[in-house]
């Protein structure tokens, strides 16, 4: 099957309409807690998705929402789940890092590299009940240094189970830059540990779903797991609301909360040689001073903005698509918030 | 006396702990970020962030502490240990016993824990009485900035593991990285009395195992701990227009449990609530009814807990936390006569 640009903008467009619109409903205060979105990272997730179908198993992490909207999970039922309603995805009992759905086999974790195991298990269900069916597992790089994600690799290549790996490197551990914390390459370890990959541009629609349709073809066949890097951004960093990002957007208001204390500190008598304690400055600097340079902030690095470009040719057609997602999905919010104040 | 804020507090008496002893340490994850102000006046050799392993850099803080440091782990969430509970199950909880006595692991894990901000039932818990059941670890939730500091100090001087729980209500920082996300149109139902508050001007340690009777009362003893303690106050407050007295106890600490304070005080009323935001089986609440029990004090007891996963939904988030009006409906059963039928 040849690949349909226009069905894999669609459902990036969709995904991301979706989370905006999410985004408006936590900065007003509808959504509680954290909210850790894909924007970013749509052409992974849509890329790899596509080629799923019945039995295909997904094991998420805390930003699943896009996986589930693409898979075909009905997106009234994620927003009442947002919103925290009895009639949402999990009864609101869940909420955006822990949204499960059984008939599509998918379900997400807020624990980080949990997708390991859980792909493992799925994959291992699935080769024995139905034969040709993957396991698909989404999670950081960040979660490539935890245990249970590393013995998952290796448990999946010494089983051959069928599981697809999709480390969506965003060079980011929560707030801390993955190169700090991160030993040797992250595409070797999977190699050492027997689970062949590719790294891509994730930014890339086209790169991932041509890499994946291999990877995916390799595991329905019995050939056991595969490992795919691929780079993408998030634009809002780990969260929404993440202080440094803020810092960068509203330096006024928020860039006093963190230098105030941070020069009381720096300068009280008793503590570290100046020495050490300019270099712990200057590693609080170097994060204020990545976060202001970071990718995200480029325009480029927007896998929509990417795909659009390429279908611009035919500008009615595009037209029309964006004009009916964007009505579909300020239909879904305008219904749900009619909910919200009948109930 | 000066004020300040709960965790403020914390890192105040780490810091003038840390400033006094040159052996402890603190690494965790994102803590160049979370602790920068620790980062900038002890320097990156004291104040290191980690990968996300926490098998590794928690079992490696027991050992480290073995060894001659004075580690604080960080641990994201209380939730999280979960992932490497075998560091203090089948370690640090056991290496004095293993050792005849000889040798112990003073290392102290520094988590958030509780809920009531709508993160859901993998970010909210508050496992205290899971980790109480552990011979060899001691558990401290502090309920004020002035017992969390004098308490952190105590723990840093404390020659075994000792797990410190901050609650992410009370705690200024935790809510506002978690819950708010720097929104000015959230609110949490935050007990004021917890999150600010009078401070010594230098730390002393505060007794380990030691609770505090925060407020007298004659027809019942409700005990609690954390933010449980300030549910009790109010709840303590508006029983006493309808001329119930109740009084507060705060145990600060979970293992050791104060029993003796407990039983003196149960023996004076008769009566024993306990207010427990961890789970209802097989946790704290029931230990309290058995101390008692084994003290050969005759008590009417009632408890108000967790019985179930937490929901995100915050509507239902708050029902099935303790909250004040739990607490106050099971005071007044408890003081309705004992109707005792014979079959």
């Amino acid at each position: 099957m040849p690949i349909d640009l226009w069905s894999l903008y669609a459902l990036m467009l969709k995904s991301r309409l979706f989370e905006e619109s999410v985004t408006q409903l936590w900065k007003d205060g509808l959504i509680s807690g954290e909210m850790h979105l894909g924007t970013g990272e749509e052409a992974i997730i849509a890329g790899v998705v596509s080629h799923l179908g019945t039995h295909d198993a997904m094991a998420l992490d805390h930003r699943g929402t896009a996986a589930l909207l693409m898979r075909g999970v009905d997106p009234t039922l994620i927003l009442r789940e947002l919103l925290g309603k009895p009639d949402g995805l999990c009864g609101g009992m869940g909420g955006h890092m822990h949204l499960f759905s059984k008939p599509h086999l998918a379900a997400s974790s807020g624990i980080v590299g949990a997708e390991g195991p859980t792909a493992a298990g799925f994959a291992l269900a699935v080769q024995y009940l139905h034969p040709g069916a993957v396991a698909v597992a989404f999670f950081g790089e960040g979660a490539m240094n935890q245990g249970m994600l590393m013995e998952s690799l290796n448990l999946a290549a010494v089983w051959r189970l069928p599981v697809v790996f999709v480390c969506k490197d965003d060079r980011w551990s929560i707030t801390t830059q993955s190169e700090t914390v991160t030993g040797g390459d992250l595409s070797d370890r999977a190699e050492w540990l027997g689970v062949p990959g590719v790294c891509l541009d994730g930014r890339d629609v086209t790169e991932v779903w041509e890499a994946a349709r291999k990877a995916i073809a390799l595991a329905r066949a019995g050939e056991g797991p595969f490992f795919l890097r691929a780079r993408c951004v998030h634009f809002e960093g780990h969260f929404l609301g993440y202080q440094l990002i803020r810092a960068v957007r509203n330096p006024l208001r928020e860039m006093p909360k963190i230098t105030i204390p941070l020069t009381q500190s720096f300068l009280r008598t008793s503590g570290a040689p100046m020495r050490e304690r300019a270099g712990g400055l200057k590693s609080v600097l170097s994060a204020v001073l990545s976060t202001l340079r970071d990718p995200r902030r480029d325009p480029n690095s927007d896998p929509l903005k990417r795909t659009r470009s390429t279908l611009q040719s035919d500008s009615d057609r595009l037209q029309a698509l964006e004009d009916d997602t964007e009505r579909e999905t300020g239909n879904i919010i305008a219904l749900a918030m009619e909910e919200m104040v009948a109930s | 006396m000066k004020n300040m804020f709960f965790t403020q507090a914390v890192d105040d008496a780490l810091s003038q702990a840390m400033a006094d002893d040159p052996r402890i340490v603190v690494f965790g994850e994102d803590i160049p970020l979370l602790r920068r102000d620790l980062l900038v006046r002890f320097g990156p050799k004291r104040v290191k962030g980690t990968p996300i392993s926490e098998s590794a850099f928690l079992g490696a803080g027991v050992a480290a502490a073995m060894a001659g440091l004075r580690p604080v782990v960080e641990i994201y969430m209380v939730d999280f240990l979960g992932v490497c509970m075998d560091a203090l199950l089948n370690h640090a909880a056991k290496v004095e016993a293993f050792s005849g006595g000889k040798w112990t692991a003073p290392v102290v894990v520094r988590a958030p824990c509780g809920g009531g901000y709508g993160d859901g039932g993998q970010h909210e818990q508050s496992l205290w009485g899971w980790l109480g059941h552990i011979p060899g670890l001691t558990v401290i939730v502090p309920s004020t900035p002035a017992d969390a500091g004098g308490l952190m100090l105590a723990a840093l001087q404390h020659d075994g593991p000792v797990i410190f729980l901050e609650h992410k209500l009370l705690s200024e920082s935790w809510l506002e990285f978690l819950g708010s996300g720097g929104r000015r149109n959230i609110e949490y139902d935050v007990p004021a009395e917890g999150t600010h508050g009078p401070v010594p001007r230098k730390w002393e340690p505060l007794p380990i195992g030691k609770a505090e009777l925060r407020r007298e009362g004659t027809d019942v003893i409700v005990v609690s701990v954390g933010v449980g303690v300030h549910r009790s106050m109010e709840a303590a407050e508006i029983l006493e227009k309808e001329e119930i007295s109740a009084a507060v106890l705060d145990l600060r600490t979970i293992a050791p449990l104060d029993k003796t304070t407990l039983c003196e005080l149960v023996a004076q009323t008769g009566r024993l609530l306990v207010v427990d935001e961890d789970y209802e089986g097989f946790g704290l609440s029931g230990e309290l009814a058995a101390a008692v029990l084994e003290a050969g004090i005759p008590v009417k007891y009632a408890r108000v807990c967790t019985q179930t996963t937490i929901p995100y939904a915050r509507s239902k988030e708050d029902h099935i936390l303790p909250n004040v009006e739990r607490i106050r409906t099971a005071i007044i059963d408890l003081l309705k006569p004992t109707q005792i039928t014979r079959g």
